[in-house]
């Protein structure tokens, strides 16, 4: 039984929702599965200050009660609804019905680039499994004390990147493999690049992936067209601040004749090989069977 | 679905130890790929990119095929063309500029000049994505497929490699243009201060201060630049250890960076800005006000 506060909450709401001014719009949603689908158009109120979001559920609890959609936080910090409305990828929590046109069919599907499960639910696994494919990070000796220490100033560049929801928009914008499915196989993707550069980054991170975010982790796919940096919800400047610092990095490694002959010159070890760093940080060899197989966030 | 195994008839073409294991093949949901939902002018900014980068390109063809009237020298006025500076070859000697010397070089000397600007700017991190989207079509604009897109049969291209192969894994040379595009922007600022020099002394006409305002957006562009970035600060791991590198590259480049595109544009329309107003000057077309 709800609460006397529960009640007068439930009774403001209905209150602000009956006073807010309605209007009809027409959501033009993708309805399937595997077997395929078809865009279905759904006629519904939307009051003022929705997001899409709001829109789709008021679908699901009138007229659609089967409609599969992935939703957690409604607050644009789970990453969990992703979509691509009006053809754009965006969180359905985050776009407002104010900022579409009203006077045309809203357009609702879900991400091209993975499988489909159901509706607007898709199987985001790829990215889990690529994320299993990323050596750890591999912090050197502590020191005398039995502590790690590191400056502000070297870990405020990589904390951009922690910001990231893991709504897997760059993923699914990156052309790299929406356009081309065999090249999920050998490319991590802007999330994962954007995480490649916060351990390359890290002050205490002992691993050179350079060498291995070339051969193995596909970088060279990338042609810097910033989809991803466009799409991220989060404003992480993906391409200025990783993927093209992480190409960089890879031109000392493998393209720089300058640095190759300064490390002869002044001895120092040259980048470690895909297979090197394979062999010492713990791979999908080891555990990436199990993420290979799993299945994804529940719908 | 299939799932990729690790197997030796399966080799990473980047050269690495292995494919990921990831699945591919499974069957994707919403309407083909190839139908375009967005319902904005996506094709607006390509478009307009192309525009620029094709009117650049023609006008600096007809500037380099000119080969003459890019020193104002017999009006008084030492103002020499941006696309003909350095200039060193036979027709800078016949032009009266001062420098010319290489009576073996007969062309055009702004086709020297253009080589090397002209592979920094085609290497940029900023032009590649212009051009890629513009000309490459790869992809024309986001979410939108790209020319080759083989997600559903029929792509142009069978596979896409992206720069791992020739020739677009020579942009891997971008930062070796950089070291000729410095070089390049201080023989212009050389030039912007030599445009202070007129025959009874020290002067500013309107021309100087055009040199002037390019040789700024020109080292705007230059030290905005991707490569410089790194090589100067953001290749560190511990800033906290290089503490004037890590000045440099907050307080000055990461700003000037994040508007690698102005620039780009800025210092394209300022080089041709320059160069017509230096050729309608040498060309008795006009005359050049001076302000003191």
């Amino acid at each position: 039984m709800a609460s006397t506060t529960e009640q007068a909450a439930a009774t403001t709401n209905e209150a602000a929702q009956s006073a807010a001014p309605r209007r009809s719009v027409t959501l033009r949603l993708w309805r399937g599965d595997a077997d395929g689908g078809g865009l279905v158009d759904y006629e519904v109120p939307a009051l003022e200050g929705e997001v899409v979001l709001d829109v789709v559920h008021r679908i699901q609890a009138t007229s659609a009660p089967d409609l599969a959609v992935r939703w957690n936080c409604k607050a644009g910090k789970c990453g969990s609804c992703s979509a691509e409305i009006n053809g754009k990828p965006r969180l359905m929590c985050m776009t407002r019905m104010s900022t579409l046109p009203q006077d045309e069919p809203i357009t609702v599907s879900p991400m091209r680039t993975f499988p489909v499960i159901r509706d607007l639910v898709t199987d985001v696994s790829y990215n889990f499994t690529v994320a299993a494919a990323i050596p750890a990070f591999s912090p050197g000796p502590r020191e005398a004390d039995g502590t790690y220490r590191m400056a502000q100033v070297d870990i405020d560049r990589s904390q951009e990147f922690r910001k990231c929801i893991e709504c897997f928009l760059c993923q699914n914008v990156c052309h790299v493999i929406r356009d081309h499915e065999d090249n999920k196989q050998y490319y991590a993707g802007p999330r994962f690049l954007a995480r490649l550069a916060e351990l390359e980054m890290h002050p205490l991170d002992n691993l050179d992936r350079r060498r291995y975010i070339s051969e193995q982790m596909g970088i060279g796919l990338c042609n810097i067209t910033k989809c991803c940096t466009e799409v991220c919800p989060e404003s992480i400047h993906i391409t200025d601040n990783a993927i093209i610092p992480l190409k960089e990095r890879v031109v000392d490694a493998r393209y720089d004749p300058v640095a190759w002959l300064g490390r002869k010159l002044l001895g120092r070890k040259p980048p470690k090989s895909a297979t090197a760093v394979a062999a010492v940080a713990p791979l999908w060899r080891d555990r990436g069977a199990e993420h290979a197989g799993a299945g994804s966030k529940e719908a | 679905m299939t799932v990729v195994e690790e197997t030796p008839g399966a080799p990473n073409p980047n050269g690495g130890v292995a494919p990921i294991p990831v699945r591919i093949g499974g069957v994707r949901g919403g309407p083909p790929l190839r139908k375009i939902l967005r319902r904005d002018t996506w094709w607006l900014q390509p478009a307009l990119t192309a525009l620029g980068l094709l009117g650049f390109i023609g006008y600096s063809i007809w500037a380099a095929l000119r080969n003459g009237d890019f020193y104002a020298g017999a009006y008084g006025r030492d103002y020499l063309s941006p696309l003909y500076s350095p200039c060193l070859t036979h027709s800078c000697t016949t032009a009266g500029y001062v420098w010319g010397g290489w009576s073996w070089w007969r062309i055009s000397p702004a086709w020297l000049i253009l080589a090397f600007p002209g592979a920094f700017r085609t290497t940029c991190y900023y032009y590649r994505k212009a051009y890629y989207r513009s000309f490459w079509f790869s992809p024309p604009a986001c979410a939108v497929p790209d020319a080759g897109s083989t997600a559903e049969g029929n792509g142009l291209r069978k596979r896409y490699s992206g720069e791992t192969r020739f020739p677009l894994i020579l942009q891997n040379i971008h930062r070796y243009t950089w070291y000729f595009a410095v070089i390049f922007a201080g023989i212009l600022t050389w030039d912007a201060i030599a445009a202070f020099r007129f025959p009874n002394g020290i002067g500013l006409g309107v021309g100087t201060i055009i040199l002037v305002i390019n040789a700024v957006f020109i080292w705007a562009y230059t030290l905005g630049c991707h490569a410089c970035r790194h090589l100067c600060g953001g290749g560190l791991k511990q800033f906290s250890k290089h503490k004037s590198r890590y000045w440099l590259w907050k307080n000055v480049l990461t700003h000037l960076n994040e508007h690698h595109q102005l620039f780009a544009w800025c210092s394209l329309f300022s080089i041709i800005v320059s160069d017509l107003y230096i050729y309608l000057v040498a060309s008795g077309t006009i005359t050049d006000p001076r302000i003191f």
